[in-house]
């Protein structure tokens, strides 16, 4: 099969989407410049004009309001956010105003918007611009929240989230932008709600979503090779979730381990874990465990920055310490956050 | 007054004006005994801004309002008996009882929602702006807002966005010269708000927006305007609302905001925009009084069916509370066609 890398993948469900339907257009700040949208963006002014593909001043409040409103008015807009961070000017559109909207005006009418959320971090860009916010929108009601880990996944999603009738969070991460796999050049979905079984195992369910999705395979890799066998789960959809596919497997494994690249405290991975607790507590064998970021702002120095985020070694010796796990022997560290 | 008019249009006017006076007027007591609970922000003494803008506008053309918007949707042709409805919260409202008098929704008539986020709807009639600019058609958007709401940043983001793009846009704004219970000069250091379009190169200027003919001549300008591609326009109509920020009267509802002097209330009084037409259409245009006593019986008689209606519609039903927070699909509905 063709091999495309996630940015292109991207582009080309834009491309695709765009040409399909003439009420999809793209509006954002830098959709003409590859400084902000690298090459998501390519070709898309030259194929379907300013009017459809507009770079938009730096007002991310209106621009956004602006793309609910043409959402309202019938269209199906795309609205960028080159870093996430931005999207703060405007959670009045997005929460406020979109996630509402069908419910409060009693299913009368509709958003059928897309925000693009970039998670931009590395690269010793500091606090404002490497912030992962999926946890602050999959918390508002009339919301579906998307992150996609694969080019696969990247281009259905995306082919999804523009086809869907309500408002939807779609976040990619930079880090995943040059990954390449097999990517079908048909015009396909990727069903939200629907989380992809990575790996089968029968020891613990890993549970993961976009970067660190990829980052789990690796760890399940290695911990496979020492023989502890890992179910890994790729939510793909940070909300709804399915929570059948996860459950599913937690009542399988009876070991829970949730990594994510937000912070810990009431963030997605919290939710995850309350929802096994909740519903499948009877089957678990050992305590559940998060791998996240600290609550702490990202920082800027590479070194620091190592310290920040969680890789493959985390994961593993997670893994490894809730397999290690027994009831009948008190662990000093069980506590422990991280 | 110079335009000649047929009295056809001139009774129209009077009825709408009427319409919206007598709903507010209606409510008061229901409100006082707790029969009504959520908030209302009565619109008596600026009907005449509705009444005149929309009777500039098409069914096809959209309006976007706010907190005080019950005179909005009226005045575009929205059901009464809906209205009423959602008032009280009944299934049978326009809103299905899930909004309230904050959230009036009528898309096939073009009132496309209203909001209590102050400024909430700008952005979005812009949008809905912006959907028409790529679509093609001769659609107008009308945003009517209070002064309160020129104290946020997005109407200036949104003035420049839609002057940049040449949007077919009216901003209405309402002075009624409070916020809450701020009067305007505590509120901005200008208080000419019309002047705040001019940075941004957009037509604007100020009417009486208690002149009911004057507020139609200024706002039919403005429309035409937009309709020829010279949009967007910004149109400042000074008023007074005769009632307290929420509810009859806010003083006499316990919270004691209302500091506006008795004068002033006297001199507004003195002008309400109801009694004006009434003056002018009983002189200037010779219209027997026994035509307009008429009118107000029958919109009497409107009233009381529509609060019937309202009080004999069932509840939302319990078990219906989590419904429409998700649309299965897109209404394309007749906002589709321009």
């Amino acid at each position: 099969m063709r091999q495309l890398c996630y940015s292109l993948a991207i582009n080309e469900a834009l491309h695709q989407m765009m040409d399909a339907d003439p009420l999809v257009f793209l509006i954002g700040q830098g959709v003409k410049s590859p400084w902000y949208v690298g090459n998501t963006a390519d070709g898309l002014l030259e194929r379907f004009g300013r009017k459809r593909v507009i770079d938009a001043p730096v007002s991310e409040n209106a621009v956004t309001g602006a793309a609910v409103g043409a959402a309202i008015a019938g269209m199906r807009p795309v609205v960028v956010h080159p870093r996430m961070d931005f999207m703060m000017y405007a959670l009045d559109p997005i929460i406020n105003e979109a996630a509402n909207w069908f419910y409060m005006n009693g299913g009368k009418a509709n958003v059928p918007v897309v925000f693009w959320g970039i998670i931009n971090r590395g690269g010793e860009q500091a606090a404002q611009h490497s912030q992962a916010l999926h946890g602050v929108f999959s918390h508002i009601p009339g919301l579906k929240v998307v992150m996609p880990s694969t080019p696969y996944d990247a281009k259905g999603l995306m082919i999804a989230a523009i086809r869907d009738p309500n408002p939807v969070v779609y976040i990619n991460d930079r880090w995943l932008c040059r990954n390449e796999a097999d990517v079908p050049e048909m015009m396909y979905e990727v069903t939200i709600s629907k989380a992809a079984v990575r790996r089968t195992g029968s020891d613990v369910t890993l549970v993961s979503i976009s970067q660190m999705a990829y980052v789990a395979e690796r760890a399940a890799e290695e911990l496979s090779a020492s023989g502890i066998s890992v179910e890994m789960i790729d939510m793909r959809t940070a909300k709804p979730l399915d929570l059948d596919t996860l459950l599913e497997s937690v009542k399988k494994t009876g070991r829970l381990v949730v990594a994510d690249g937000g912070w810990r405290s009431f963030g997605w991975a919290a939710e995850v874990v309350a929802v096994a607790a909740e519903r499948a507590f009877e089957f678990l064998k050992a305590p559940i465990r998060r791998v996240t970021l600290p609550d702490c702002p990202a920082p800027a120095s590479g070194v620091l920055e190592n310290a920040y985020y969680p890789g493959t070694e985390a994961i593993v010796e997670s893994v490894r310490r809730i397999m290690a796990y027994s009831p009948l022997k008190f662990s000093a560290d069980s506590t422990s956050l991280r | 007054m110079v335009m000649n008019y047929d009295n056809t249009f001139l009774l129209g006017l009077y009825r709408t004006m009427v319409r919206i006076r007598s709903c507010e007027e209606s409510i008061v007591d229901p409100i006082l005994s707790g029969a009504i609970r959520g908030p209302c922000h009565l619109y008596s003494g600026q009907e005449a801004v509705a009444t005149g803008v929309c009777a500039t506008l098409n069914e096809t053309d959209f309006i976007f309002g706010n907190h005080r918007s019950h005179g909005h949707f009226l005045a575009k042709g929205g059901s009464m008996k809906e209205m009423m409805a959602e008032i009280f919260a009944r299934e049978t409202g326009c809103s299905r009882g899930r909004g309230g008098s904050m959230h009036l929704i009528d898309t096939a008539k073009g009132m496309m929602g209203s909001v209590p986020i102050l400024a909430g709807t700008i952005s979005l009639a812009v949008g809905a702006a912006l959907a028409t600019s790529i679509q093609g058609g001769n659609r107008v958007v009308v945003t009517f807002f209070g002064d309160g709401a020129t104290g946020e940043g997005v109407l200036y983001e949104s003035l420049n966005f839609a002057a940049l793009n040449k949007l077919p846009i009216v901003f209405v704004c309402e002075n009624n010269f409070y916020a809450t219970h701020m009067p305007i000069c505590d509120c901005r250091v200008e208080s000419h708000i019309y002047s705040i379009a001019k940075p941004f190169c957009v037509e604007t200027g100020q009417v009486d927006g208690n002149d009911v003919l004057a507020v139609y001549e200024a706002a039919a300008r403005a429309v035409d305007d937009c309709r020829r591609g010279n949009g967007p326009v910004f149109l400042e109509c000074l008023t007074y609302r005769q009632r307290g920020h929420v509810g009859p009267d806010d003083n006499i509802q316990g919270f004691h905001t209302d500091i506006r002097p008795k004068e002033e209330v006297t001199e507004w009084l003195a002008r309400d925009p109801i009694k004006m037409f009434e003056d002018y259409l009983s002189g200037a245009e010779c219209i027997d009084t026994s035509v307009l006593a008429d009118i107000r019986k029958e919109v009497q008689a409107e009233v009381e069916a529509a609060h019937r209606f309202a009080m004999e519609s069932p509840y939302p039903e319990a078990k219906d509370v989590e419904r429409f927070v998700f649309a299965q699909k897109i209404f394309v509905a007749e906002t589709q066609s321009i």
